[in-house]
């Protein structure tokens, strides 16, 4: 079974992002895998140890940012593609998912491709379904759960996880699934992994090498504003009992229209 | 020179850092109030490899070197001392002290299990009478036909009852004309009879850690088990410390580090006088002698590692980073405990725990006073490393990995 897991490298969760001039920056905070994706690896990693096969790890972004795929590498991926052109900066997710479906089809008969639910910075979560479309095939989003995949059918079975409740859906092979976090903890990297990671070399693909044109991007950022900084006022309620403590915390939440 | 880490190094530290902050950060308080270690600590370090970090492969370890063993140990130390003292005492005491010393066979067969976490290992050289004054330990080991047969009290010994086997230090001939030759060390199985122990409670601080005492009654261990020759325990005893003074040093950096952050965010939430009071000069001057030890501290014992690396005598250069970094935890950490006022006196933070588990480095693993007078031989030109007839292994990718 050949799986593509996409990862991306997005700043540090505990980082913190300023915006100047509608420019965002994250001081030195280091770059890591986006947290989602680490699920996506966790599960093609437990698949392609299930049914046999091998994990290939992809990536959109800068070449000298390397973070997210050797994280994956060293968390057990047995490959990884890199593409890496100037002309995407600044891409939204239509031109990403262009230039990932192409990447996907150069890398050719994949029967599997995960992506994390969202990524952390941009949080669109559209990437899994649009790539899917471009690639013609189904897309599975929300998946907490691989039920059966049987690669010799071409089908594979999947829990979605919603809030409203839970859907078993079938569908052919491939297709193109978004992991959530309820699938399972992710792995730490192993050390073996980890020395393997920092030794390992990959392709780095340009568009050329995919063979397409610079995709254009349908939207941009005009404005980029931190959110207004509210002033907290923290008040600490007393009481004797815990009910009167309750009490007047109700009455104030009352007076303050909150409830 | 190259003051840069390798992204394996990067990697290292992202990985420890993990596990620390998901799986012990968020119990670690209720752990240190119960003063009970978490059961599952040993097994979860052990099944990630941690246990066995800095041990080649062909002895069941993971092949890092000890650079790694340093970021891994800063990392621990950064959630709980515990975590660290765990990694000073199975791999430094134990485990290196093997592949320093330790005998083909020795190796195959205890350091093997040892590095894989199967079966955990602790050092035995304090006790009740002698701690800095090692020389004038009081337990004995009589040679008896194959065996020998060790009589005596081991105290504050940690892991004392979590561990398998302890590396321990004995008087086998009491005769010798200067106390310290008179020493020999030997790999014990804490499981053989005669063998007692149990837990000392009450501690100031590493209250999640486990520290205890051992017993010896007439426990009978196989001459094999000897680490080294009969005669040179001190010197085996002082090459243990060499590695667990490096895992101390780069612990209580890590400590500095916790104490740095908490302090960071608190002085920029906390307000007086109408400003943040990281704007204050007296708390900035805090902040900055934090910031300052923690990047010194930091040198000291990656060149520590860095010589380690090269299988070059360290002796003074991880006492030196030892001392430093000591000392400075604990200051920081106190300084940590006053930026934070009244809330840093509770354990609603961190910074209290902080400054309990900073003030057992300054005593265990050699006191500082020992450390001090170390560094004033060496700079008196009093004291010189001799060759030992076995040196600590340098760090071999080929070999190793």
């Amino acid at each position: 079974m050949k799986i593509i897991v996409c990862v991306k490298q997005v700043p540090d969760t505990a980082a913190t992002m300023e915006v100047e001039n509608g420019n965002i920056s994250w001081g030195d905070a280091p770059l890591i895998i986006n947290p989602w994706d680490e699920f996506a690896v966790e599960a093609a990693l437990n698949l392609a140890a299930d049914q046999g096969g091998e994990v290939t790890a992809l990536c959109l972004g800068k070449e000298e940012e390397t973070e997210a795929i050797k994280h994956a590498l060293a968390m057990g991926a047995d490959a990884a593609v890199l593409v890496s052109d100037p002309a995407l900066k600044g891409s939204d997710t239509v031109a990403a998912s262009k230039v990932l479906a192409a990447a996907i089809t150069k890398i050719g008969e994949v029967d599997l491709v995960l992506f994390g639910q969202q990524s952390v910075d941009t949080d669109t979560g559209l990437l899994p379904v649009q790539v899917a479309r471009l690639l013609k095939w189904p897309s599975l989003t929300l998946v907490s759960k691989f039920k059966e995949v049987t690669p010799a059918e071409g089908s594979l079975q999947v829990i979605r996880s919603m809030e409203e409740g839970n859907q078993v859906i079938k569908s052919r092979l491939p297709a193109v699934v978004s992991v959530t976090k309820d699938y399972g903890e992710p792995r730490y990297p192993s050390f073996m992994g980890i020395r393997k990671a920092s030794k390992a070399e990959y392709p780095v693909w340009t568009l050329t090498d995919l063979g397409i044109d610079p995709p254009s991007s349908s939207i941009s950022w005009p404005e980029v504003n931190k959110p207004v900084e509210k002033e907290i006022v923290t008040e600490i309620i007393d009481g004797d009992t815990p009910e009167e403590k309750a009490k007047t915390l109700v009455e104030k939440l009352i007076a303050e229209k909150v409830l | 020179m190259d003051f840069g880490l390798s992204e394996e190094h990067h990697m290292v530290q992202r990985m420890v850092r993990d596990f620390a902050v998901k799986e012990v950060a968020p119990t670690i308080q209720e752990q240190d109030r119960l003063g009970e270690m978490d059961p599952q600590v040993l097994p979860r370090m052990a099944e990630l490899g941690i246990l066995g970090i800095t041990i080649p492969l062909k002895y069941g370890g993971q092949g890092m070197d000890y650079i790694s063993l340093g970021l891994a140990c800063e990392e621990l130390e950064a959630v709980d001392t515990s975590l660290r003292v765990v990694i000073s005492v199975h791999n430094g005491l134990t485990c290196l002290t093997l592949l320093q010393w330790g005998t083909e066979e020795q190796k195959n067969k205890f350091l093997v299990p040892l590095a894989q976490g199967e079966k955990i290992g602790c050092g035995a050289f304090t006790e009740p009478g002698a701690g800095s004054d090692l020389s004038h330990l009081q337990t004995t080991g009589k040679i008896d036909g194959s065996c020998y047969i060790l009589n005596g009290e081991k105290m504050w010994i940690s892991l004392a009852t979590a561990a398998d086997y302890a590396v321990v230090t004995v008087r086998t001939n009491p005769k010798a004309s200067k106390a310290y030759q008179g020493l020999s060390t030997f790999l014990v199985d804490l499981h053989s009879p005669g063998i007692s122990r149990g837990d000392l409670h009450g501690k100031l601080g590493v209250r999640a850690g486990s520290t205890g005492w051992i017993a010896f009654q007439d426990v009978r261990v196989p001459a094999e088990n000897m680490i080294g020759k009969e005669g040179e325990g001190f010197k085996v005893t002082m090459s243990a410390f060499d590695s667990g003074r490096y895992t101390v040093a780069a612990g209580a950096t890590g400590l500095i580090g916790a104490a740095l952050d908490a302090s960071k965010t608190y002085a920029d939430q906390r307000k007086a006088f109408g400003e943040k009071i990281s704007d204050l000069q007296l708390i900035k001057a805090k902040i900055a002698r934090m910031s300052l030890d923690y990047q010194a501290a930091r040198l000291l014992y990656l060149k520590a590692g860095w010589m380690k690396n090269k299988g070059l005598r360290n002796t003074r250069e991880t006492s030196a980073a030892k001392w430093y970094a000591t000392e400075a935890s604990f200051q920081a950490a106190s300084e940590a405990v006053q930026i934070h006022g009244a809330y840093g006196y509770s354990d609603e933070y961190p910074v209290e725990r902080y400054l309990r588990n900073a003030k057992g480095a300054m005593i265990y693993e050699g006191s500082n006073e020992i450390q001090s007078l170390i560094q004033a031989d060496y700079a008196l030109e009093r004291r010189q490393d001799k060759k030992l007839r076995k040196e600590s292994p340098p760090y071999d990718h080929e070999s190793w990995t």
